[in-house]
């Protein structure tokens, strides 16, 4: 079609601010690119702490994106489809990861998994040490992108309801397979914008990992830390890799947004 | 409506605004100092303060290559106090200081372990092992070096589970327990106080850290901030920095 | 019996029971707001009464007495379907799929479930559409698709909620035919608005009013003869109550009406009902003289058409006149005017 419909009642004023904060998120990009020292780009991103970076990221983001999925789905489902006292207070603390300042988030972690933490000591006792190793980078990118995935999915099942839930029961669907085949597929979408913005969000996860699991190459230090630490000393570096950073999150965004399109 | 609009963001600007124009009522002066000097350069600040009425000093704490960084992007900056001769050497690389800068005092690395020792370290030979969990600074920033320095005097590799972008980072994971040792300066130890023990490291002796001050050419208030330099050169500045724990420089 | 209920939900204000036989299919009438989607709510297992009981060929489902439940079988144990106006097929699934949804649920293998959901498609006439997603169904079509789904869970008891509600007027008729076909020999409760429903579908109507069952009988007796002002509306009926006084109905107003008894002779006293269609109601200005007639003064409430004829509304009958007759009189709603009805035109019968 050729026609499109017109939009009725938008204040044309309302273009002015619109445009400026496009401006205002777009510019840093641009600004990123500009910096970009081309003729070494791919030296600068193929280094061998650049890939062990990146590989570490990625590795370490998909897997906390999984234990996402895998505890924050059903959490999504009983905020979403249960009523308990106190259940508004545990929602805001489940979501507090959103607002509260990375470092803060490491240090939380650091109090109940590390060696003298709440946890950490019987951990210890088993033989079991998560600080500095990759797990505590998984760790801690779960800890602050799980509220990513729980809001959308909550969301996604609010809108969609529980009268197809209801329906299926009466077909003489018991709980679990409500849950699998009409509950899962109808927020499906909804999972998989959660799944992404959690991925993007680990993908950038930097303050509580370094305060959680530090820093060391090939075992710790994700994109994100070699980019804070080559930022002063080699600025070259850091910027490609910064813009490596931002290509990976552009397509992995517009990868889940081509493949909810479809499902639509 | 809309004037109510065009107040607040008079308002909202104006502490903007007057710290751009000329002020004639307080003179402020800037000071860029490395984040190891927190606390000597605080009580520096207001003894000079007191000794010049109407002047207010404000510092800027940060790593040292964090604050040549922003100087070099055009920072508003007087007087600039680095933890290295490395980072003063790119100010001075691009020609931004006023004068030669000037050593004033000097830090050298120390064990650090979380109280009582629990790792049961005593020299630097005991951090090369795997099964102690070391934390050092990372080789890009000047404890990072200094260690990496000392390494290879003695001979002894170490294998390190993290490297750190700052000492707060390295001391952070000493006093939660986490790391069994790590590298800082002797002064970040004393700072700390009861939250770690530090122990003596003789082997850091040749590796000394100097501390070199400069005031800085686009300072606009050239006089102010050689005094200020002066004041961290003089008596009293260096009686401050030695209850730190720095050494004087040579 | 096949069916018993009885439910008490103090929040809606529901305190009713009623039975339903094996193979019957009652419609459960009733104003918006009467409780008849409570009812189908505590059947279906989805909201649990202050008290009651619901027991399904002698199987208990609902047990609650005191506060406690007893018995509370959840839905999808108990065996009973729901059909609500709104067919909510899985927008996810197939036409096919959806209805394989149930037997697949009940334990039949894929391909086993797809051949009866491809059966029952055939016998609700949509076997043609069994590919198509739910978005691509016409109204008419997704309601024979949840027909279809919510009978091949072999349902004990299958709930219909205003089933046709939500559809197009034209397509009514068809579904309706189909609906009667199908749940022939199959213990059905339809609640509905329609009269149609109540007659072409149902064996039996239960009347809810304000929570409670008001009538129950035989779809035509109920019909033919109202006892609530529901059903009278419903049947287009005037009803208007009283007491067997002197031969006659004398109104709580003081007006009396003369009818033709039918069944049993009522004794004075007795609480009566006096029925009569529209059409057999005359309106005046004045009061008409000459022969003796039922004649009630009152207001006109309503002025509106109602296929060839102008229906009169007043605050106690409706009359139906032709629009010439409506025109001559020229009556807006608050003017003052007298009905009157003859007595041959009256059922007077038992409340």
């Amino acid at each position: 079609m050729t026609t499109r419909a017109r939009t009725t009642g938008l204040p044309g004023w309302i273009f002015v601010p619109a445009t400026l904060g496009a401006v205002f998120v777009l510019l840093p990009l641009v600004a990123i690119i500009a910096r970009v020292d081309w003729a070494n780009f791919v030296p600068l991103i193929t280094s061998e702490s650049s890939r062990a970076a990146l590989w570490l990221s990625l590795r370490t983001s998909t897997v906390s994106t999984v234990l996402c999925v895998l505890l924050g789905v059903p959490m999504a489902v009983v905020l979403a489809r249960t009523e308990f006292r106190g259940q508004g207070v545990l929602r805001s603390l489940v979501l507090l990861p959103l607002v509260l300042p990375p470092v803060v988030g490491g240090l939380a972690l650091l109090y109940t998994f590390g060696r003298r933490g709440l946890l950490g000591e019987t951990f210890s006792a088993w033989g079991i040490e998560i600080a500095f190793s990759a797990a505590a980078v998984v760790m801690a990118q779960t800890f602050v992108s799980m509220p990513f995935l729980v809001v959308s999915l909550e969301g996604a099942l609010r809108t969609a309801g529980e009268r197809y839930e209801v329906v299926a029961a009466t077909l003489g669907a018991g709980p679990t397979t409500v849950f699998r085949r009409v509950t899962l597929p109808l927020v499906l979408p909804g999972l998989l914008s959660g799944a992404v913005l959690a991925f993007a969000r680990a993908l950038g996860e930097f303050g509580a990992t370094v305060t959680f699991a530090g820093s060391l190459q090939g075992t710790t230090q994700t994109l994100p830390s070699l980019i804070y630490q080559q930022r002063v000393t080699d600025p070259d570096a850091a910027v490609a890799l910064a813009l490596v950073l931002v290509v990976v999150a552009v397509v992995v965004i517009g990868f889940a947004r081509q493949g909810r399109g479809s499902t639509r | 409506m809309r004037r109510t609009a065009l107040l607040a963001a008079a308002i909202l600007l104006a502490p903007a605004l007057t710290a751009c124009g000329a002020d004639d009522e307080d003179t402020t002066l800037h000071v860029y100092a490395a984040a190891s000097l927190t606390s000597t350069f605080e009580q520096v600040a207001a003894v000079f303060e007191e000794e010049h009425d109407g002047v207010d000093v404000e510092l800027s704490f940060a790593g040292s290559s964090d604050l040549v960084s922003s100087i070099r992007e055009g920072a508003d900056a007087d007087v600039l106090a680095s933890a290295d001769l490395a980072t003063m050497d790119e100010i001075t690389a691009d020609g931004l200081e006023a004068g030669d800068p000037v050593d004033f005092a000097t830090n050298t690395l120390q064990i650090v372990v979380p109280p009582g020792n629990p790792a049961g370290i005593t020299g630097f030979a005991d951090l090369a092992g795997t099964d102690v969990k070391l934390v050092i600074c990372a080789p890009e920033v000047p404890c990072g070096a200094a260690t990496r320095k000392i390494s290879e005097n003695t001979g002894v590799t170490l294998s390190p589970v993290s490297q750190e972008q700052s000492v707060a980072d390295v001391l952070g994971k000493v006093t939660s327990g986490e790391a069994d040792a790590g590298l800082v300066y002797v002064t970040d130890v004393i700072a700390a106080g009861d939250e770690v023990e530090g122990i003596e490291l003789p082997e850091a002796a040749d590796v000394v850290n100097t501390y070199p001050i400069v005031a800085l050419a686009d300072s606009g208030q050239d006089d102010l901030a050689q005094e200020f330099v002066d004041l961290v050169l003089g008596a009293s500045g260096q009686e401050i920095l030695a209850g730190a724990g720095f050494a004087p420089a040579p | 019996m096949s069916l018993e209920v009885s439910a008490r939900v103090v929040e809606r204000g529901v305190d009713l029971s009623f039975s339903v036989g094996t193979g019957e299919t009652v419609a459960i009438l009733g104003p918006n707001g009467a409780g008849k989607s409570t009812v189908l709510s505590v059947l279906a297992g989805l909201l649990r009464p202050d008290e009651g009981r619901v027991v399904l060929d002698g199987r208990p489902l609902t047990e609650v007495g005191g506060g406690r439940a007893a018995v509370d079988v959840p839905p999808h144990r108990r065996g009973i379907a729901l059909l609500a106006q709104d067919p909510l097929l899985f927008p996810h699934l197939s036409a096919l799929d959806n209805v394989a949804f149930g037997p697949r649920s009940g334990g039949a293998s894929r391909s086993e479930s797809r051949e009866q959901a491809s059966g029952w498609l055939e016998r609700v006439a949509v076997g043609h559409l069994g590919d198509r997603r739910p978005s691509r169904l016409s109204g008419g079509q997704a309601q024979r698709v949840a027909v279809a789904r919510a009978l091949a869970a072999r349902p004990d008891l299958l709930l219909l909620d205003e089933p046709m509600a939500a559809l197009d007027v034209d397509v009514r008729p068809a579904l309706r035919h189909t609906l009667r076909e199908v749940l022939a020999e199959r213990t059905t409760v339809v609640v509905t608005h329609d009269v149609l429903d109540a007659l072409l579908l149902a064996d039996r109507v239960v009347v809810v009013e304000d929570g409670t069952v008001v009538e129950d009988g035989a779809s035509a007796d109920v019909l033919a003869r109202p006892r609530s002002a529901f059903a009278a509306r419903l049947a287009g009926l005037n009803l208007l109550a009283g007491r067997w006084d002197d031969g006659a109905v004398r109104l709580g107003a003081g007006a009396v009406v003369q009818g033709r008894v039918v069944g049993p002779a009522p004794a004075p006293g007795d609480s009566v009902l006096a029925v009569f269609r529209p059409t057999a109601v005359s309106i005046y200005r004045e009061p008409p003289h000459g022969s003796p007639r039922n004649v009630l003064d009152t207001t006109v409430t309503h002025v509106e058409p109602r296929g060839d004829l102008i229906r009169i509304r007043s605050d106690l009958i409706s009359a139906d006149v032709t629009a010439q007759a409506a025109a001559e009189l020229a009556l807006v709603p608050g003017d003052r005017v007298v009905l009157s009805v003859k007595a041959t035109e009256v059922s007077v019968y038992l409340h």
